[in-house]
């Protein structure tokens, strides 16, 4: 033939709008402004963490791709960047380069490549990095540098409590919600970013913001992050409503910890998350749930990894039970 | 646009670029080819009968082969001239198939009582409804929106079933298509006697045209014109693709849903194709076969675009040298739209009934890239008018769980090709879940036979 003709199956054009990497990097870029504030904050071990975190990921993946799967590694898709940027946020800014190193293999071979790479993980890769650690490192992942305090300073970065340490520590001592408040920074405070705990823990004003820029972008749907909010808000409220010397008020519950960075982008990831909106609101609604649970009766002071792990599990029964209504099959609406 | 109150079809649905490069060129009549290539089967069903044999003088109109069955409709002549060969030749499905081969006399030979005049004919007083649908059988009238199915098979409604409302589906969702909205814009009169016939045969009071939201001047002149007749109106729709699939069309205009596994006549509903209806008013109104048809030919590094009425069987490559020949750059040539047409992988291919377009793409924008893991991202869920999950049924057709696919209603899928569309891991959703519908129907019909 003089000029060969492509012949596929139809549709001949594709959106390019949408492509793997460039979710991951809308997601990296919505993660932005929330990493350039931890900066800010914690300064030198802030840049530190998020370094060796994000490398470390990348090299991982590389590695266990070339030499243990004997395949084509996949780095620039970014979803080892973004994995290993996510577990920089989720960890304090103090923490030695060598258990950022075991925390990033947990989670991209463990987490991710054990389950046969992107794609496949049942369980946020990040957030099993992150729990491993928790677990093997209880004092060095709960020891939380003072923003502002120490910026030039890594490992040697002054330490204090999170509001959310304060408030349960407080409270198993019997003291009381108004006396405690006085001892943690203001809701205002907390809404900007002012307050001690992991990188990404700190402002919900640039978490919301980077979660708009992915609603934008329709890179994540709302259904996920307003339920987890909205049934920590609600569940959270209901607690304080009954007792609220016992239990902190409602907007407490979310302008802290994880709740931000958990709802709006780590329970958001495809993989391990429901397909159709009403899963998403199912899953988001019990992550709510266990977040309050595990924070209020539960040994930690914080539990949103757990409760997205958990979740995490369920989402394949989710999936099964929320199948989409097939066109022309049963629940036909009114007609005309 | 605030003036049309819009409907569309509830649940998913894309946004490709409309790339309606055509919609503003008047329809122009394209010059006898030097041969033209007949194939005896340009519908879904039995291959026509051959008539005739090598050569044999035929005049334009004349009957050259015959539907056997039911099923089937009847192909003629769409030129004079003398056969030349009985071949076979490659048609859309990229199979070769028996065609007539004619030789063209240079001037026009009609066979006598068809009225080959552009006046309008209105007056519909004298037809029965049986005269209406043995007139539209003869004329060999198929569904001109792509589907190709015998229009007279629809238009006879089986015992026990009624339609009340006719639908006339001038949506054409498929970027880049404009021969509909030409024809609408230039026929708009004779489209609307078609509606009416239609409307007699299927002894029905209403009909409904629906237009996408894009074509504002069609639905200003189809509306104007309507006026004039009792129980038909013009429906704006959303733009948004597939909005004219024929269930999608129907949900938006009745609310009604086709059932799973059944036909629009089971909801008492009847979809035509605005092509077919204006082939219908040549059929009753002229007496004239179907022979020649609309086809938009267009791409992006082409000079020349243009709809053009094409006799069929006139040779792709003859059309596309006349207008100036495939552009550089050139990867694929598409029959129909780019959604759900089909690629040609040669020109030596006739147009036939159901040609809508030709599309010329070029090769980086067609070309398919790298298949990256399925993230899960539901896209394909949300995108899927079907209310089906198209990564699962990939999933299942790779490894060939035709029981699991069956309940997964991969036989639902109306190959709209939104979730390939839609895909960031530019996986083949749409080439597994063709395979899986075929595959299932497949199943479920030898289970039936049983």
């Amino acid at each position: 033939m003089e000029n060969k003709l492509l012949v596929s199956y139809s549709p001949h054009i594709h959106d390019d709008s949408a492509s793997v990497q460039r979710i991951m990097l809308d997601v990296i870029l919505a993660l932005l402004p929330a990493v350039l504030f931890s900066f800010y904050l914690f300064g030198i071990g802030a840049i530190i963490v998020t370094v060796v975190a994000v490398a470390s990921a990348v090299l991982w993946e590389w590695l266990i791709a070339k030499y243990l799967l004997k395949r084509q590694p996949q780095i620039w898709d970014l979803s080892a960047a973004l994995t290993g940027l996510l577990l920089a946020m989720n960890v304090p800014s103090n923490l030695p380069v060598w258990m950022i190193l075991v925390g990033t293999l947990i989670a991209i071979g463990v987490g991710k490549m054990s389950f046969g790479g992107l794609g496949q993980n049942i369980f946020n890769p990040a957030l099993v990095g992150r729990v491993f650690m928790l677990i093997s490192f209880p004092v060095a992942m709960t020891s939380w540098p003072i923003p502002l305090k120490s910026r030039m300073h890594y490992l040697d970065a002054v330490t204090g409590a999170t509001p959310l340490g304060v408030i349960k520590e407080g409270v198993r001592n019997g003291e009381k919600i108004s006396d405690l408040m006085h001892q943690i920074p203001s809701h205002m405070q907390m809404f900007y970013g002012i307050m001690g705990g992991s990188l990404g823990e700190m402002a919900a004003l640039l978490l919301i913001l980077g979660g708009i820029y992915l609603l934008i972008r329709k890179v994540i749907t709302w259904h996920i992050p307003v339920s987890i909010i909205g049934t920590v808000f609600l569940f959270g409220g209901l607690l304080w409503l009954m007792n609220p010397e016992k239990y902190p008020d409602p907007l407490f519950q979310i302008l802290t910890g994880g709740v931000m960075l958990g709802a709006i982008f780590m329970a958001t990831d495809y993989v391990s998350s429901p397909m159709t909106p009403i899963g998403k609101l199912i899953f988001g609604f019990f992550i709510g749930i266990l977040v309050v649970i595990i924070r209020e009766w539960g040994a930690y002071p914080e539990g949103v990894s757990f409760a997205i792990l958990i979740m995490n599990a369920f989402v394949p029964l989710i999936d099964k039970y929320t199948k989409p209504r097939v066109f022309g099959t049963k629940k036909m609406k009114k007609q005309n | 646009m605030s003036e049309y109150k819009l409907l569309t079809f509830p649940k998913g649905g894309v946004h490709p670029p409309e790339n309606k490069l055509t919609a503003d060129l008047a329809i122009e009549r394209f010059p006898l080819p030097s041969k033209v290539y007949i194939h005896l089967q340009q519908h879904i069903g039995v291959p026509a009968q051959i008539l005739v044999k090598p050569k044999d003088r035929v005049r334009t109109g004349q009957l050259l082969a015959q539907a056997q069955g039911f099923v089937s409709a009847n192909i003629h002549s769409s030129v004079t001239g003398t056969v030349f060969k009985i071949d076979e030749i490659y048609d859309a499905s990229g199979y070769r198939k028996t065609a007539i081969v004619i030789t063209p006399e240079p001037e026009d030979e009609w066979v006598e009582g068809i009225d080959t005049s552009d006046d309008l004919k209105a007056d519909i007083g004298q037809f029965s409804s049986q005269e209406i649908i043995q007139k539209v059988k003869d004329a060999g009238i198929v569904g001109m929106g792509g589907a190709t199915f015998p229009t007279h098979v629809k238009l006879s409604i089986p015992d026990g079933k009624k339609c009340d409302i006719l639908i006339i589906n001038g949506v054409e969702c498929e970027p880049y298509l404009t021969s509909d909205h030409r024809l609408m814009l230039e026929k708009t009169e004779e489209i609307l006697v078609g509606t009416r016939l239609l409307m007699k045969a299927l002894n029905v009071d209403r009909a409904v045209i629906g237009i996408e939201a894009n074509k504002p001047d069609a639905i200003g002149k189809m509306t104007e014109a309507a006026k004039k007749y009792e129980g038909i109106t013009v429906q704006a729709l959303k733009v948004k693709y597939p909005q004219g699939g024929e269930k999608q069309l129907i949900k938006a205009i009745t609310g009604r849903e086709v059932p799973s596994g059944g036909l629009p006549i089971d909801i008492g509903a009847v979809v035509q194709n605005v092509g077919t209806t204006f082939a219908v008013y040549e059929a009753v109104m002229k007496n004239k076969p179907l022979i020649e048809r609309i086809v938009t030919i267009t791409g992006k590094d082409l000079d020349h675009r243009g709809n053009f009425r094409v006799r069929i069987g006139t040779m792709v490559k003859d059309i596309i040298d006349y207008v100036g020949g495939l552009p550089e750059g050139t990867g694929k040539v598409v029959l129909g739209g780019p959604m759900m047409g089909k690629a040609t992988k040669t020109l030596e291919v006739p147009v036939g009934k159901g040609t809508s377009g030709i599309l010329l793409m070029r090769r980086e924008e067609t070309k398919r890239k790298k298949v990256l893991p399925c993230i899960h991202c539901a896209r394909c869920v949300t995108a899927c008018p079907q209310g089906l999950e198209p990564y699962l049924i990939m999933s299942l057709a790779e490894r060939g769980i035709w029981d699991k696919a069956e309940e997964a209603h991969a036989q639902d899928c109306i190959m709209c090709g939104s979730c390939s569309y839609v895909c960031p891991s530019n996986r083949p959703l749409q080439d597994y879940t063709q395979f899986a519908r075929n595959t299932v129907m497949s199943i479920m019909r030898a289970r039936k036979k049983k």
